[in-house]
């Protein structure tokens, strides 16, 4: 173990690099569907649509900037106004057209419900954009790469992949922290995720909290799509595949919890890419096996906490 | 669990046929409603052969939806249940090399499928709700990406073809073999429909139902949730290796996808399609779902999800209560 | 979300056509000459490989509308039967049924998916239907088994992975290290089998420094260029396509990983319209075949100039491979009715003697000819060059193009592939032709 440590630390250091910015995709993605089941009490399938739907958007967005003449620093502003026409257009869209009527339902049903949404927006993104992959990397491409020293080498890793990413996803994750524990609104959301009744009686309404919840994990899903975007090309399928992994991060980290989503998402990303070197037949396989060991040990999930048990 | 107390009036009534127990009218009228289904069906294949086809897929899938309704009972929804039909199909596709017998081909995909069952049961049955559910699926999903990853042994995603099976010794032709598969399917649909019937009727089944109200309450009685639970689960994981190996045997492929999630999520769906308040919910919810997919891919191929996706919204905001329900209403208020 | 409408719509054809279906069951068997001639085309319509599915079938519609125009295929209108094959294979072996025994297709073109061919060719075995595969790629389907109603349209795994290695051992010949990195599925597992025998034949002591399958569909492949730029190989070797074959084209790019290592891509061509300028140049690219658009002399010029403005100005794009795939298949039916019927003296044929007139049936295509062997299998020509730019084209075509003719790169008769590609020796490097500069 000593002496394979020794031979492979710099290959590990890189996997640390990798996994990092791989980390910081996953959590965007991830977090906005912790909030929303925790507020909700809804997984919500369509969180994955809402990833594409901001990634295409967030593209177009750019391109439309591009061909218009604008500066190319405007690329950036593109990626978070789409997140943001995402969140605000289709997130009431769905709340208030869909949800509302099977809130008290049974969970299947609800949960069934945005496995249809998904469903019909998987179709709908093909509609829209076509099927050829769609791609623009300008604000991946403006910054350029920076060398990392290994060995006698070097290797260029891109600024986006290596700061923006990793910088967003802690500030967001700073944010939320802040905006959750610090403003009125915020700590009515926590009121609810905690104990809904309680807070209704309370006086809080309960509908207008769900309304705003959902509308901003929505354009954390969108953000999410539009920072990876530049990134990847984008092609049908990519919601079912960021879906199932942001249920596994959320299951991890426990309900409603940001923090232990940041940290699933981390060791997630870390675990990845670690397979990636040295497993790479693991390499799928590592999120569901962190997950499946996590709740071996903790049932309620890293910082889930206990519910009580109600006679 | 906050959400029972409030429920709509129609999603009791359909507890309530159950809990009339198997004697009395609705017996009656769910066994007639089953032989006039089960004829339908066998009229059907006859009249549209490549609908044959497709009614035996639906047979199949409405055993595996059999045992999604079982912890349905239970408040539990398995986003993983595909797994265990994957396990069925990869048996018959592995083994059918070595015993191309139907006849020991379909027991021993049953019980593979019953030791996974029990092995994964013993694991997620401690846990409820989300996590139940999403502990199925990541189960799901870590056979899936074995079956893709391990190619040398699977193929990968191109799959595992089943070459020509025996029926009883004999290599039938085409055409009889199909309707062999099919009246083994509707064989089986109709012996695991008696089966799960029965089950619910039990104290057993009746447990179950404790679970999703009030579980703290069952244990209070001294009845152990996790044996309840357990017990349903791996019935429901031997239903879905039954279910997985008609699948194999009919369309004579299998690939890595009968174990995505997105064909666990189909199972749901057809359990909701269908309607969970009987044991023939499955059946009609899964030639329902066939059909709509099969019809249309026919008109718009490049839509088809946009129109299932349509249709199961529509269900379970305006008939929540699924093809069953709607079924069921029906004929009672024709009763009364 | 303004989908109302054409959901209506959508339900409403769904009701009409599930009328028509229950409706014309039954006579499917019948031989007598049909009023139309119906097809049945299998090809992805929706998910990842779309991105090949539908230009192919746009391409079909194209050419489909021009023949119905100019009198039909014996005379008969064509009318053409899409099945999506993204749903999985049980779905399409129902759906493969459906097309015969309920729609009463005349031929069926098989599937993008080597995976769905695998389940068809089967399938038209036992109901004795012609069968086109019309664009999977897989060595198994003839070498592992005969098909007497299955019939390959274009060229296949083996030939497509030769050639570029072919081309590259030319090109780059003092190569010593090489890494792979493949889609994670048949197509990408099979092609590193066919190319590490057929390498360690030609030119053996090649050392391979990375081996990687990312899965299908990875939206990221920065760690795997970490890895490759960490690992320095002379040349990287990846058979991807399509989204996937884009997004690490553009992150290899941008980090400079072109610059270190010579890429060689068997299946470019489909991507160079996507990538634009951001694919660099001097890295070896093939097309499964050889319908460049600069293809240096193609036997019909005008025919595929015609195809490729047709092709533009109803879709705005280039068609890509796929499409002359889709054209081979339809240019391949012509000439084998044309065939059984003049067998038959002007009689319609029945389905044995559709079959029987594919076998060693020569069709042109606009940039050549490919003749169908008797086990099945077609015959394509194979163009390997290197990515480059020039004024026609706003995307990267390939430069000092070497023509391989199809029977010099594909496995014989009877062999398989991998047991074929083993006894190469590498005197075999003198038989390939010079370039042609493009």
């Amino acid at each position: 173990m000593a002496d394979w440590l020794a031979d492979n630390t710099l290959l590990l250091g890189l996997a640390l690099l990798d996994g990092l910015a791989y980390a910081a995709l996953v959590f965007m993605v991830a977090v906005g569907l912790n909030l929303v089941f925790g507020v909700l009490r809804i997984v919500n399938v369509a969180h994955g649509s809402l990833f594409a739907i901001g990634a295409y958007s967030a593209a177009s967005l750019g391109l439309a900037f591009a061909s218009a003449g604008l500066p190319p620093w405007a690329g950036y502003a593109a990626l978070v106004l789409a997140a943001a026409l995402v969140g605000a257009v289709l997130g009431p869209l769905v709340e208030r057209l869909v949800l509302r009527r099977i809130y008290g339902q049974e969970e299947v049903l609800q949960l069934l419900v945005t496995f249809a949404l998904f469903m019909i927006l998987e179709d709908v993104q093909k509609l829209i954009w076509g099927v050829q992959p769609v791609s623009q990397d300008l604000p991946m491409k403006l910054l350029g790469t920076v060398d990392v020293p290994f060995g006698d080498d070097v290797i260029p890793f891109t600024i986006y992949q290596l700061f923006v990413l990793p910088g967003v996803a802690l500030a967001t994750l700073i944010g939320l922290a802040w905006f959750l524990r610090r403003t009125l609104t915020g700590r009515v959301i926590v009121a609810v995720t905690t104990d809904k009744e309680a807070a209704m009686a309370m006086g809080i309404d309960a509908a207008r909290v769900t309304l705003l919840t959902f509308t901003f994990g929505a354009a954390l899903a969108a953000l999410g799509g539009a920072l990876a975007s530049p990134t990847t090309s984008l092609v049908p399928g990519i919601g079912a595949q960021t879906i199932v992994l942001s249920f596994a991060v959320v299951a991890t980290a426990g309900l409603g919890q940001i923090e232990g989503a940041a940290l699933t998402s981390l060791l997630i990303g870390l675990g990845r890419s670690v397979a990636v070197y040295f497993a790479p037949e693991f390499e799928v396989v590592v999120p569901y096996i962190i997950m499946v060991a996590v709740l071996l040990v903790r049932p309620q999930g890293l910082f889930g906490v206990l519910e009580t048990r109600r006679v | 669990m906050s959400g029972d107390r409030d429920a709509p009036a129609a999603a009791p009534a359909h507890v309530q046929v159950h809990a009339q127990g198997p004697a009395g009218v609705t017996l009656a009228r769910e066994g007639a409603l089953a032989l006039l289904a089960a004829a339908a069906a066998i009229l059907v294949a006859w009249a549209v052969p490549w609908l044959k086809f497709v009614l035996t897929l639906a047979l199949a899938k409405g055993i595996a939806v059999l045992g999604i309704l079982l912890l349905l009972r239970a408040g539990q929804v398995s986003f993983g249940h595909a797994m265990f039909l994957a396990t069925g199909a990869y048996t018959v596709a592995f083994v059918a090399p070595r015993i191309e017998e139907v006849l020991l081909l379909l027991p021993l995909a049953m019980l593979l499928a019953t030791l996974l069952g029990l092995a994964v049961g013993l694991f997620v049955v401690r846990y409820r709700d989300i996590f139940f559910g999403m502990l199925n699926l990541a189960l799901s999903m870590v056979l899936y990406s074995l079956l893709e990853k391990l190619y040398d042994y699977t193929k990968g995603t191109d799959g595992i073809r089943v070459a020509a099976l025996r029926f009883a010794g004999t290599v039938p032709g085409r055409e009889t073999q199909e309707w062999l598969m099919f009246g083994l399917a509707l064989l089986l649909a109709i012996g695991f429909g008696l089966l799960v019937r029965a089950y619910l009727g039990s104290p057993m089944g009746r447990a179950l139902a404790g679970i999703k109200t009030r579980e703290t309450r069952l244990e209070f009685m001294g009845i152990s949730a996790r044996r309840v639970l357990l017990f349903a689960y791996v019935l429901s994981a031997l239903m879905g290796g039954a279910a997985g190996a008609l699948v194999a045997m009919t369309s004579r492929h299998v690939t890595p996808q009968l174990a995505y999630w997105t064909s666990s999520g189909e199972l749901v769906f057809i359990a909701i399609l269908g309607g969970a308040g009987s044991a023939l919910g499955p059946f009609l919810g899964a030639a329902g779902f066939e059909l709509v997919r099969v019809y249309a891919a026919a008109a718009v191929a490049e839509a088809w999800q946009l129109i299932l996706g349509s249709v199961l919204l529509l269900v379970i905001l305006f008939a929540p209560g699924g093809i069953w329900g709607m079924l069921s209403g029906r004929l009672r208020g024709r009763g009364a | 979300m303004n989908d109302a409408i054409t959901r209506r719509d959508a339900l409403l054809g769904a009701a009409a056509t599930a009328g028509s279906l229950l409706l014309a069951g039954g006579n499917a068997r019948a031989q007598a000459r049909p009023t139309e001639l119906r097809i049945g085309i299998t090809t992805f319509l929706s998910g990842a490989a779309s991105v090949f599915g539908v230009p192919a079938r746009q391409a079909a519609e194209l050419l489909f509308e021009e023949i119905n125009k100019a009198g039909g295929i014996a005379g008969l209108p064509v009318r053409a039967y899409f099945v999506d094959e993204a749903p999985g294979t049980d779905h399409l072996v129902g759906e493969y049924r459906r097309l015969v025994q309920n729609e009463g297709v005349y031929v069926v073109f098989a599937s993008i998916s080597s995976g769905s061919c695998l389940a068809c060719t089967p399938l038209s075995d036992e109901m004795r239907k012609t069968t086109l595969l019309w664009d999977c790629g897989t060595q198994r389907i003839f070498e592992e088994g005969k098909h007497p109603y299955a019939f390959r349209t274009q060229g296949y795994g083996t030939p497509e992975v030769l050639a570029p290695l072919l081309y590259l051992l030319k090109h780059k010949p003092d190569f010593r290290t090489l890494a792979v990195i493949n889609q994670d599925y048949a197509w990408g597992r099979d092609s590193w089998e066919l190319w590490k025998a057929a390498m360690d034949a030609l030119k053996p002591g090649v050392r391979v420094v990375a081996e990687m399958f990312p899965r299908f569909g990875a939206p990221d492949y920065s760690t795997e260029v970490t890895r490759l730029l960490a690992a320095r190989p002379d040349v990287i070797l990846s058979t991807s396509w399509g989204g996937d074959l884009v997004t690490l084209v553009r992150q290899a790019s941008e980090r400079r990983l072109f610059e270190r290592s010579t890429f060689v891509l068997p299946v470019a061509e489909a991507s160079m319209q996507v990538l634009g300028r951001t694919m660099p140049a001097g890295h070896v690219i093939g097309a499964r075949g050889d319908h460049w658009n600069n293809h240096p002399q193609p036997k019909d010029p005008a025919r595929l100039a015609k195809f490729v403005d047709a092709y533009r100005a109803k879709y705005n794009e280039y068609p890509i491979y796929p499409c002359h795939h889709m054209a081979q298949a339809i240019s391949a039916l012509q000439a084998g009715l044309g065939r059984a019927i003049q067998a038959k003296g002007g009689g319609w044929p029945n389905d044995l003697e559709l079959a029987n007139a594919f076998r060693g049936l020569t069709f042109d295509t606009p940039t050549s000819s490919i003749t169908l062997r008797e086990d099945g299998q077609g015959l394509e020509d194979q163009i390997v060059g290197l990515s480059s730019f020039n004024d026609r084209f706003p995307f990267a075509v390939p430069r000092d193009m070497i023509m391989f003719p199809a029977a010099m790169v594909s496995t014989p008769v009877g062999q398989k592939s991998v047991d074929w590609l083993k006894t190469l020796k590498p005197e075999m490097l003198a038989q390939v032709p010079a370039p042609i500069a493009g």
